[in-house]
Order: C-alpha cells, then structure tokens, then sequence
C-alpha cells in the first residue's frame, strides 16, 4: 500500500458514484426504528424499478437527529426524510420519477443542522461504516501516510499541542502533553488505548462514533502510536455495544488487508497492531486504572495514581489512554492543520465537542458544536427548547457532572465555565430537565446509579454512596430533618475527598449542585421545616399532574 | 541508594528515594493509622485511613501508596483528616454487622482499636443490617462474613506469602465479598493449603479459628510478622 493505491482507491470509489444516493441511516438509533427494513425496501423498490444503474442505495452512519429515525437522504438533491416506515420507503423511490413522497419531510436547514460544526461527525450520515473505500474516498488514511513520511513522531506530538486538543474522555487533559510523557518514557513496549467504556445515562457518542466511521478511531490511534513509539493498541469497548463492536471487527480486517494496520504500515518500517477488549458492564471500567486493570484480564477495580498510565500502565510499560472521541479527532487535525482547530472554540478549550441531547426536549441525538457556545443555544436553537414546558436545567457530564439551573444557560459550553459553576463538561451527555422535573429525585437517581456502579474497593465510595443514597431516600419521603442535610453534605464533601478513585470523587457531583441551586427543594420537604412541614411532594405540579411520578433521567 | 528528605509533621525525616511516606513515618516512629495495609504484602490503597496532606495539593493522598520526594512536607494530624478517619470506621460499623460483645475477636480486634483510636464513640449513620452468611464448611477455620471489611488482606496474604491464591473478591459495591476458589464453600476449596495465614492477616473477627469463643481469640500476628522479617529482610531470627 502506498499513497497511489490509496488515491486509487479513492477515484474507483467516485467513478462507482451514481448521479443519485439514497442514504438510510443504519447506527443503534435509526435500527431501533426498523431502519434494516426501511434499507432493505428501498433497495429492493430500486431494483424492482431497474434504476440500479442510476441509483445506488447505502446503509450510512448516524445523521444525528436520532429521535426522527429513521432518516433517509438522497443526494444530490439534499432531501431528507424522517421516520421513515418500511411502509412509506418505497414512495421515496418512487418520488424520484416525481411521484408522491409518503414520507414526512425533514428540513435540513433546521438550526438542528445549521447551528452545529462537525469536525468528529464530518463524515456522519456520508460514509458506509462497514466499507473502508468510502472512508478512504472522504481522505481516510492520508494523514496516517503524511506522519509516517512526513512527520517525525516529536512533529506530530507537536502538532498535537498545538491545536490545543484537550481530552474528550471529560476531564479535560491536555491531549498533546499526554502523548509527549508517554513519548519521553524509554521503553521496549508501549501501548495505546482507546476507552470506549462510555457508560453514562444517555450517553451515546462515542457509540456512535464507532458505528458511523470506525476507522477514523482506528486512524487516530495509529497516529497516536506512531507519535508515542508504540506498536500495539487496544480498544475498550462495552460489551453493550454488540453493533460497535462488530463494526470495528469488520474496519480492523479491512485496514489490515489493505496494509494500513498491522505490519510495515504504508510499507513503512512503523508496526501497528489494533486489538479489541469487550468489557463486562461495569461503568468503573471507563476510569483508566480500571479499564487496565480489565484489560489484563484481572478484577476491574481502580488503583491510586500516581504512577499514571503515562509511566506505568499496561503490564507496567508506559500507556496513552485516550477517550474514542479524542482519537476521532486527530486525523483532521492532522489533515487541517492545528491553526485550523485551535481557531475554532475558545482559547482555552479548541475544537468542538460532540454531545448527546436527550431528556424533555425536541430534538434529541447527536450534537457537535463548537466550545464556548452557549448552552442556551444547545438547549433552546438546536435541541428546539421544552415541547410545552420550560427549562428547569441542564444536567451535563453524567453521574459525575452537575445539573446547571435554567438562569446559568448563558454560560459557555467549555471545560472552564461548567467547573465554575459546579458542573463538568464530562464526555458529553446532556439531559434537559422540564419544570416538572423533581431535582432531589435526580440527585437519588444519580446517587443510586454510583452506589450500584461502585466497585467496592475503597470505603468512601462502597459505604458512603449507600449511606448519602439513604438519606436521599429519606428527604423524598418526608422523614429527614435538618441534621440528615447536614450529614448528607459533610458525607458529600468526605466522599469527594477521600475516594480513590474518580468515581467516588465524583459521585456527590450531582448531590451538590442540586443542593447549590435547588436547595429550597430539599429544605421543603424536611420535618419542621417552615416552608414544606415535611410534605412529600412540595413541587407537585400546581397546573397539571401529568409530570408527577415521573423520573427525569 | 539515593535518599531524600521531607517533612511530616514539621519534623525532618530522611527515607531511602523508593520508600512510601508510611514507610518513611513510621520509621521515624510517626504513626499513621491504617486497616488495609500488611507490612510486606502490596499496599491495597482501598481503607483510605492513611490519608495525608501533602503542601501544595489540593487531593488528599494514601500513604501507604504514595512514595516520598525530596522536599516534600506531609501532615497526617489535622481536623479534617481526624474527622475523615472517624467517618470511615462509622462506615465500616454502618455496612457490617459488628458487635463487639459477642465477638471473638472482641479485645483484639483492629476495627475496635481504630474505633477507640478515632474516639467513635457512638454511630451517626444508618445501621444497614446487611444479610450475610457464615462458612463454617472449613475443619479449622471458619468465615462470618459479617464482620468482615472487605480490606483483602486474606487475599493478598494468601496470594503473595502462601502463594495459593484461594481468597479472591467477588461481586462489586456493597455486595462484594471475599470468595474461597470459585465461590464454593471454604471446606470444599482445592487451593487452600489450611496454613492460616489469612486468619492472621484478617483485622477483625471475620475469619476465626475454630474452638475460640468470645474475646478469647489471638491473631497470631508475629508469625505473619516472621514471614515477613524473614521474606524483606533475610532476617530469620525471632
């Protein structure tokens, strides 16, 4: 393999191009809907019509808006239909011929669509997952050739830090100082990771990253490998993404026989090997000396750091553990330049990020804005705001993020301004949260996902989580006064500071920022408390009941 | 070997560059209370009784775990530190089923020791009354798993001084619990060599020998202590 056979590859690919391409999404969302049969119909109304010549039908990755799935687009008209049935599939065929669309239409200059920036998702709803010549037609694979001939690996790293790309995973981490320590550690062997352990509630992205463009995770970790000195590379992907998982299987044997993975890359001397590691359900995995732990094989439990990964991870050799949506972003930094990416977002965190919007709002899916916007926009423009119902707030970052009430949407989405305000940016779950939305319930829900979650290894997280879960219990119910809040914010605090491990650290999260904007929730339902005497539901809704009994998450 | 020197406590103390800074305290006789740690086996980190602060970090750090540098200045007393430490033994008294009074352990038992230590004198938690079981399948030794406080010390003693790996831990948060082979009855275990040594590492009463009644059972922890001696240190004498 070298850079002409990549480039024919490429141009064999645009001359099989038909004048037209329907494209039936087929990622986790869409196949829910029955996508597989809407696909198959539409294949089959296209070669019942004879237009196999003219038109050519493509299962693609995810278009974002996940709550109209099924989404079909054809090109080149730019049209784009939603919810499409196997039922109403064949119209859109036939609507070619200028008949009748059954199907409901989708506005793709929707500021959905218009609001965002891809940079990860550019290749979203284009490419076919499953045939790499589509990914190599949308310029897969150069960047891999120009930091191998190009590059020297202290280059690339440079380049790295220069885009000002900081770890995706959440917390934050300055992706090109990681590579440069695992780089400068002198060792035989070096391993890189990708963590596709994503285990928040109504967190998707990084499954959709690897169910749409694969081989863009695959891409950037060989970069990364290439740049580190490492010539094995590890995927941890979540047994609960059986569809992931046979996607990067199906990527990992086309990269390999076409020799961009594996020995002598680009008949080059760089070796690089991708293997994949299923994890067994636990969300403690995704913390890094877990998920290493697993990787080896033994109990996937956290160990203190230091020593980081960086010094001593995997079987004690140095390790990069980055997150899948980090890795998605390195090729096109690469490709454009890191002046290009540092441009985009805010001087402190470049780029974009990618996050999933669900909870009581419009528009639910995939979302990819540039950092800094305001959260306002997310909620409001892209997400279409509360159908019926005003914000109440935005929880982002997952069990160990915080819920950001409805006054603090102005506040730029970037790693800076959510820790200000109590939240994190975290690996990007946003749920939005109506008026109905019972906060020291979310807090419980939150409470009782960690307290499940905790591996049992350290104190504070194994007893603590139980204990705050059961006062949490006991505020929803009426029976706790005032010395139980107070107990339950000197439990928070300890726990905070005192679990090993970034679960533990991070599970009052939720707790306390609904106790810092939500407090009178709390208070309301204490005994003898002025406002709520104890009252169970003291924020029942005053105009309807619909909203009552429900959980927001 | 390089040596460097730190601060704990205000006071100067020099350490080997590769030692913990509980090696280091308590080979300048400042004690620093732990439940999970053995000297000799591999520090566990998991009890969070020896952590410290370390000037100029925000993050609270297990000494067991955490290794000395040069100039660094540790504290291992402070309010916040005591009231932590007491916050964990009311946990562990909160998840189990302690009760000293009718424990064999009862006067030689390092979770009453820390109890008294941290001056718990009254539990401001919730009882949690788990149901837990006892295995009694061993001829010599039995487990009541409600006294135990999930530090592995039996795991990692059986493991690294006896080499038989018969105690693992299964299951995850508030329903772990120490296994013998592959979750079967202790009596039934084809790795256990009955050498005991996990009854001499267990800090309370959990793992017992048999014929002992209340508070009349000894650890035996200068044998383990010997083990050691003689494993880090080639010294075989008593």
């Amino acid at each position: 393999m070298d850079l002409n056979e990549l480039h024919r590859i490429a141009a064999k690919e645009r001359e099989r191009r038909l004048p037209r391409q329907i494209r039936c999404c087929i990622a986790a969302g869409c196949l829910s809907a029955r996508s597989d049969v809407v696909l198959a119909q539409l294949q089959d109304t296209v070669n019942q019509a004879g237009l196999t010549e003219q038109v050519h039908v493509a299962g693609v990755g995810c278009m974002r808006l996940c709550s109209q799935g099924p989404l079909v687009q054809i090109d080149p008209d730019a049209a784009c239909y939603q919810r499409v049935t196997p039922e109403n599939a064949r119209s859109i065929v036939s609507g070619l011929a200028g008949g009748e669309v059954q199907a409901e239409p989708l506005d793709l200059d929707h500021p959905f669509f218009k609001l965002q920036t891809t940079v990860v998702l550019e290749n979203f709803g284009k490419i076919e997952p499953e045939r790499i010549e589509t990914y190599i037609e949308a310029g897969g694979y150069e960047a891999l050739h120009h930091v191998i001939y190009e590059l020297e690996p202290a280059g690339v790293i440079e380049t790295i830090t220069k885009s000002g790309l900081r770890g995706r995973g959440g917390a934050g981490y300055p992706t090109g100082i990681k590579w440069a320590t695992v780089a400068k550690h002198a060792s035989e062997r070096k391993y890189v990771v990708c963590n596709a352990d994503e285990g928040d509630p109504g967190a998707f992205m990084n499954r959709s990253v690897l169910e749409s463009d694969p081989h863009r995770v695959l891409e950037g970790m060989a970069i990364a490998g290439y740049a580190i000195g490492a010539n094995q590379g590890y995927i941890y992907v979540r047994g609960e993404y059986p569809l992931a998982i046979e996607r990067l299987k199906k990527a990992l044997a086309q990269a390999g026989r076409l020799g961009l993975l594996g020995s002598g890359i680009f008949s080059s001397p760089f070796d690089f090997r991708i293997d994949i590691r299923i994890g067994a359900g636990a969300f403690v995995c995704g913390e890094e000396t877990a998920l290493m732990a697993s990787l080896m094989g033994g109990r996937g439990t956290p160990t203190p750091r230091p020593p980081y990964p960086a010094e001593k991870g995997l079987w004690g050799m140095p390790t990069l553990l980055n997150n899948v949506e980090t890795f998605a972003n390195i090729s096109t930094i690469i490709r454009k330049g890191p002046e290009w990416f540092a441009s985009i977002g805010t001087p402190k965190s470049t780029g974009t990020k990618v996050f999933c919007l669900t909870g009581k709002v419009a528009n639910t899916g995939l979302v990819e804005v540039t950092l800094g916007t305001p959260l306002r926009t997310i909620v409001e423009q892209i997400g279409g705001g509360v159908p019926g119902g005003t914000i109440k707030a935005v929880q982002t970052g997952g069990p160990s993020g915080g819920c950001i009430p409805a006054e603090l949407l102005d506040t730029p989405v970037d790693y800076d301004s959510l820790g200000k305000i109590g939240s994190i940016m975290g690996s990007g779950g946003m749920i939005v949260m109506d008026q109905n939305t019972d906060m020291v319930d979310v807090a419980r829900f939150f409470m009782e996902f960690c307290m499940d979650e905790s591996c049992g290894k350290c104190i504070p997280c194994r007893a603590g989580t139980v204990q705050m879960h059961r006062l949490l219990k006991r505020i929803i119910a009426g029976e706790a006064d005032r010395d139980d809040l107070e107990r339950l914010e000197k439990l928070c605090a300890m726990v905070r500071d005192t679990s090993l491990c970034g679960l533990g650290q991070t599970a009052p999260n939720p707790t306390t920022s609904t106790l810092r904007y939500f407090r009178h929730e709390y208070e309301a339902r204490l005994k003898n408390s002025a406002e709520g005497k104890g009252s169970k539901h003291p924020i029942a809704p005053s105009v309807s009941h619909a909203g009552q009994g429900e959980r927001s998450a | 070997m390089s040596v460097t020197t730190l601060t704990i406590n205000g006071k100067l103390v020099s350490a080997a560059a590769d030692e913990t800074i509980l090696q280091a305290a308590r080979s300048a006789g400042i004690s620093i209370p732990t439940l999970c740690y053995v000297e000799g086996l591999s520090a566990h980190g998991g009890c969070r009784m020896c952590l410290v602060e370390i000037e100029g970090s925000n993050r609270l750090q297990p000494a067991c775990f955490m290794k000395v540098s040069e100039g660094m200045s540790v504290c291992t007393e402070t309010d916040r530190l005591r009231e932590y430490r007491k916050m964990i033994i009311e946990m562990l008294f909160a998840e189990g089923n302690h009760v000293c009074s009718i424990c064999v352990a009862n006067n030689n038992c390092e979770l009453q020791n820390a109890a008294i230590a941290t001056g718990m004198d009254h539990e401001r938690l919730e009882y949690t009354y788990p149901r837990r079981e006892v295995d009694n399948s061993h001829p010599r030794f039995g487990i009541d798993h409600n006294r135990c406080i999930l530090c592995t010390r039996c795991v990692r003693t059986c493991d690294e001084l006896e080499g038989a790996h018969t105690w693992d831990v299964s299951g995850r948060g508030a329903t772990s619990k120490v296994i013998t082979d592959m979750n079967q009855p202790w009596g039934e275990s084809v790795t256990c060599t009955s050498c005991g040594k996990c009854f001499m590492a267990c800090p309370t009463g959990a793992i017992f020998t048999k014929g002992t009644t209340v508070a009349e059972m000894e650890h035996g922890r200068a044998k383990l202590e010997f083990l050691v001696n003689a494993r880090e240190k080639k010294q075989w004498n008593v």
